[in-house]
C-alpha cells in the first residue's frame, strides 16, 4: 500500500483475522474520497475487526467524524485500550467529536403513535385544562364573594376612589366605541331584515327584528364582548404587572388583602358600568335600525316608535339588562384572576392577557346561550 | 422580636428549595442570608414573612408558633428587590399607604400620619421628595422609600430581599453603610438576603450561608471568613486557590510539591482538597528554593494598596491536582522587592492550606 498523503481505509483479511488498516491523512481535503471508502467498507466492519491506526497521518475533525461513521462511537471508545496504535491525542479528538455529534444528533425520537391516539390525547389534555380553569374560576369567585361579604358590612373599607377611577376607565371611556359599534350593527341588521322580509312583503317587521334582537341579545352580547376585549385585558395587565413588580406581595406584606384592594373595586366598577353600557348599546343599535328604516324603507320615525311601543314588551328589555351584571361579574373576575396568575416576567403578562380575553369572551357567549335556552323554555 | 425557624421544608415540583432548615435569629440583630442564586434564601425569607407557606416546619415569632398566621398578623416589613412602590401614588402616599388602610380603630389621625411619614422620610433622608412619583426617583432613592414604607407600619421584623441587587456599585456601597447606621438607630430584628458576599460581611452582625436549600454555616462575618466550616463556604467567600492532594503527615502532597496544611480534618493518607486565599500565598523567585508549586506569572495588576498577581500553572497541572490559574495578593513593597515580570517562572508557597476531605468537596 502506498504511503499516499491522501487517507485510506483498507480491510485486510488475509492473515486469518480481519484487520482494518487506516493510513494517510484523514483531513477535510480528502473528504470526498474517504467518504466513498467509508461507505463501501461500513457494512463489512463488525466487532471482530481489529483496527490498526499506526500509519495514520494527520487527523482533523472532518476525518474524525468519518472514522466515527466507519466504526461507530461504541467501537471508537474501545480503541484507546486496544493496541490500535492510536495516540492519546487522536483518541481525545475522536472522543470530542463523538461527544459533539451525539449532542447535536439527539433528535427527539419520533414517537410512534396512531393519529387517533394523538387526537384523543390532545382532547384529553384540553379537557383537563378546561376543567382546571373552571375550578380556578370557581375558587376565585368564592374568594371574591367572601371578601365582598367581609367588606360589604363595613362601609369604611369601601374603596370609593378606586371604584370611581375604574368606573371612568371601564364605563365612560368605553361609551363611544360601544355606541358606534352597536349603531353600525343595528343598521346592518335592519338592512338584512329589509332585504329578506321584502320578499314576503313584510318589510315593516324590520322594526320588530331590530328592537327584539337588540333588547334581548345584541345589546348586551356585543357590549359584553367589547368589554371583555377592552376591560378584561386591562385588568389582567394591571394586576399582572403589579404582580411582576412584586407590588401585590408588597400589599400583602403591609397586611392587606389584594382581593379586597384590587379585585373588589374593579368588579364593582364593571358591575355598574356594563348595565349602563348595555343600555347605551340598545338605544344606539335601535337608532341605527331606525335610520335605515326611515331612509331606505320609508317608515317614519313616529311609526317606528309606535310599533316598538305596541309590539315589543318590556320583558325583552329586562331579559337583556338582567344578563349584564352576570357578564360583568364573570368578565371582571376572569380578568383579575388571570392577572394574579402572572409570574415574574413581562412575557407572562402577555400570555395571561390573551388568555383572559379568550376565556371571558368564551364564557360570555356560553352563558348567553344557556340564558337563551332558559328564557325560551320559560317563555320569557 | 426573635425569630426561629424549625425544620422548614419547601419543594417546588421536584426542586427542593429548602431542605429541613432550622435557624435562630435573635432580637435586634441584622442577619444576612448569603448564598448563590437558587439556594433558597429568598424562599426562606418569604416563608418567614408569610408570603409563602412551607410544606412542613414551623416559623416561631417571639416564642409563638406563627406558621398558620396570616402575613397581616405577623407584622413584618418587607423590602423587595425591585422596590415594588405603587406607581400611581406619590412618595408620601406610598409611605402613608400602610397607615391609611388600617382599620379605623388602629388608624392614626391624619395629622399623626403626616407627622409620622415626614419623620420616616427624614430618617431615609428624602423628605424633600415627598411629592414626587416613584418614576421620578433614582434607584437608590426608590429603595430608601420602599424601606420607609416598610417601616411605616412599625414592623416587629424587617425583611429585605436583595435590597441593593438592582443598584449600581457606587450606590450599593453607600446604601450599605446607610442601612447599617439605620439598623443601629432602630434595632429592629432584620434579615436581609444577598448573593454579594462583600455586602453580607460588611453589613451584617451575623451571616447565614446557604447552599442548595441547606444552611452551610452560621457565624459572625469574621468567623465565617476566617474559619469556613465547609469547602463551599471557603469557595463562596472571596477568591481562593484550590489544590487537590493527599495528606502526608504534616504536609499535603500536591503533584510533586509538598505544602503545609493547618492540621484540621487531615488524617494521614486521605485525599483532600486544599484552599488558600490569595493573600495566604507567597511568591518566591529564588530558583534554589524547593518548596511550593511552580507557576508562571501572567499578569501583575498594580492598583490600590495591594498588588494582585495572576499566574498560570505549568502544563499538566490538572493531572497533578494544581489549579490552572492562581491569584495572589501581595503588598506593594513585596512586589517591588520581587521585581516580577510577565512570563517569569516562580514558586508559590502557601503559609498553610485549609484542607477538607475530598468527598466533602
Amino acid at each position: 500500500m502506498s504511503r499516499a498523503a491522501s487517507g485510506s481505509a483498507v480491510l485486510d483479511d488475509r492473515a486469518g483475522e480481519a484487520r482494518l488498516i487506516l493510513a494517510g491523512d484523514w483531513t477535510l481535503a480528502h473528504h470526498a474520497m474517504l467518504l466513498r471508502q467509508v461507505e463501501a467498507l461500513r457494512a463489512r466492519i463488525d466487532a471482530r475487526v481489529k483496527v490498526d491506526a499506526g500509519e495514520l497521518g494527520s487527523l482533523d475533525t472532518a476525518g474524525a467524524a468519518l472514522l466515527l461513521r466507519l466504526l461507530g462511537s461504541d467501537r471508537v471508545r474501545t480503541l484507546v485500550d486496544s493496541d490500535s496504535g492510536l495516540s492519546d491525542g487522536r483518541w481525545a479528538l475522536l472522543a470530542a467529536v463523538d461527544g459533539a455529534m451525539a449532542e447535536r444528533s439527539v433528535p427527539p425520537a419520533p414517537r410512534k403513535g396512531s393519529a387517533i391516539g394523538d387526537v384523543l390525547a390532545h382532547v384529553g389534555e384540553a379537557v383537563a385544562v378546561f376543567g382546571r380553569h373552571a375550578v380556578d374560576l370557581l375558587g376565585f369567585v368564592g374568594l371574591t364573594l367572601s371578601a365582598m361579604l367581609r367588606v360589604g358590612v363595613r362601609p369604611t373599607r369601601w374603596r370609593l376612589t378606586s371604584l370611581v377611577a375604574n368606573l371612568e376607565q371601564t364605563g365612560l371611556y368605553a361609551v363611544p366605541i360601544v355606541a358606534l359599534l352597536t349603531f353600525l350593527v343595528g343598521a346592518v341588521v335592519a338592512f338584512l331584515g329589509a332585504t329578506v322580509l321584502a320578499d314576503f312583503g313584510a318589510s315593516v317587521f324590520t322594526v320588530n327584528l331590530v328592537a327584539f334582537s337588540f333588547l334581548r341579545e345584541f345589546g348586551v352580547l356585543l357590549t359584553a364582548i367589547l368589554v371583555a376585549g377592552r376591560t378584561a385585558s386591562a385588568y389582567t395587565a394591571q394586576i399582572g404587572s403589579m404582580r411582576a413588580n412584586e407590588e401585590v406581595d408588597a400589599i400583602r406584606a403591609l397586611g392587606l388583602d389584594p382581593v379586597e384592594l384590587l379585585v373588589l373595586p374593579r368588579m364593582w366598577a364593571l358591575l355598574l358600568a356594563l348595565p349602563m353600557l348595555t343600555f347605551i348599546a340598545m338605544i344606539s343599535g335601535i337608532l341605527g335600525g331606525m335610520l335605515v328604516c326611515v331612509f331606505s324603507l320609508g317608515i317614519p320615525v313616529s311609526m317606528f316608535l309606535s310599533i316598538i311601543a305596541n309590539d315589543v314588551g318590556v320583558s325583552h328589555f329586562i331579559v337583556g339588562m338582567a344578563k349584564a351584571p352576570v357578564f360583568a361579574f364573570l368578565i371582571a373576575l376572569i380578568g383579575c384572576m388571570e392577572g394574579f396568575k402572572v409570574s415574574g416576567s413581562a412575557q407572562s403578562v402577555g400570555e395571561h392577557t390573551t388568555s383572559s380575553v379568550v376565556q371571558s369572551i368564551f364564557v360570555v357567549i356560553v352563558v348567553n346561550a344557556i340564558a337563551a335556552l332558559i328564557c325560551m323554555e320559560m317563555g320569557w | 422580636m426573635s425569630i426561629q425557624v424549625e425544620k422548614i421544608h419547601k419543594e417546588f415540583g421536584s426542586f427542593t428549595a429548602l431542605n429541613q432548615v432550622s435557624l435562630d435569629f435573635p432580637t435586634g440583630e441584622l442577619v444576612a442570608l448569603l448564598g448563590p442564586s437558587g439556594c433558597g434564601k429568598t424562599t426562606l425569607l418569604r416563608v418567614i414573612a408569610g408570603l409563602e407557606t412551607a410544606d412542613s416546619g414551623r416559623v416561631i415569632l417571639e416564642g409563638e408558633d406563627a406558621s398558620d398566621t396570616h402575613v397581616r398578623e405577623r407584622q413584618v416589613g418587607f423590602v423587595f428587590q425591585h422596590y415594588a412602590l405603587f406607581r400611581h401614588m406619590t412618595v408620601f402616599e406610598n409611605v402613608a399607604f400602610g397607615l391609611r388602610v388600617k382599620p379605623r380603630r388602629e388608624r392614626p389621625s391624619e395629622e399623626e400620619i403626616r407627622k409620622r411619614v415626614h419623620r420616616l422620610l427624614d430618617l431615609v433622608q428624602l423628605d424633600w421628595l415627598a411629592d414626587r412619583y416613584p418614576q421620578q426617583l433614582s434607584g437608590g432613592q426608590r429603595q430608601r422609600i420602599a424601606l420607609a414604607r416598610a417601616l411605616a407600619v412599625e414592623p416587629r421584623v424587617l425583611l429585605l430581599d436583595e435590597p441593593f441587587g438592582a443598584l449600581d456599585a457606587q450606590v450599593r456601597k453607600e446604601l450599605r453603610r446607610w442601612l447599617r447606621n439605620l439598623h443601629d438607630e432602630l434595632h429592629v430584628t432584620s434579615i436581609f438576603v444577598t448573593h454579594d458576599q462583600e455586602e453580607a460581611l460588611e453589613v451584617a452582625d451575623r451571616v447565614v450561608l446557604m447552599n442548595k436549600g441547606r444552611v452551610e454555616q452560621v457565624g459572625t462575618p469574621q468567623e465565617v471568613y476566617e474559619h469556613p466550616a465547609t469547602p463551599f463556604v471557603y469557595g463562596f467567600l472571596g477568591a481562593v486557590n484550590l489544590f487537590h492532594g493527599r495528606v502526608e503527615g504534616e504536609h499535603v502532597r500536591v503533584g510533586d510539591a509538598v505544602l503545609p496544611h493547618d492540621g484540621r480534618d487531615a488524617d494521614h493518607g486521605i485525599d483532600v482538597v486544599g484552599f488558600a486565599r490569595p493573600h495566604e500565598l507567597d511568591i518566591v523567585t529564588d530558583p534554589g528554593v524547593q518548596v511550593g508549586v511552580e507557576a508562571v506569572v501572567s499578569r501583575v495588576l498594580a492598583f490600590g494598596a495591594n498588588v494582585r498577581v495572576e499566574l498560570d500553572s505549568l502544563p499538566g497541572a490538572a493531572d497533578r491536582g494544581e489549579p490552572l490559574h492562581y491569584e495572589v495578593v501581595l503588598t506593594r513593597d513585596r512586589v517591588a522587592a520581587l521585581a516580577l515580570s510577565d512570563g517569569q517562572r516562580v514558586r508559590l508557597v502557601p503559609a498553610s492550606l485549609r484542607v477538607f476531605p475530598r468527598e466533602a468537596a
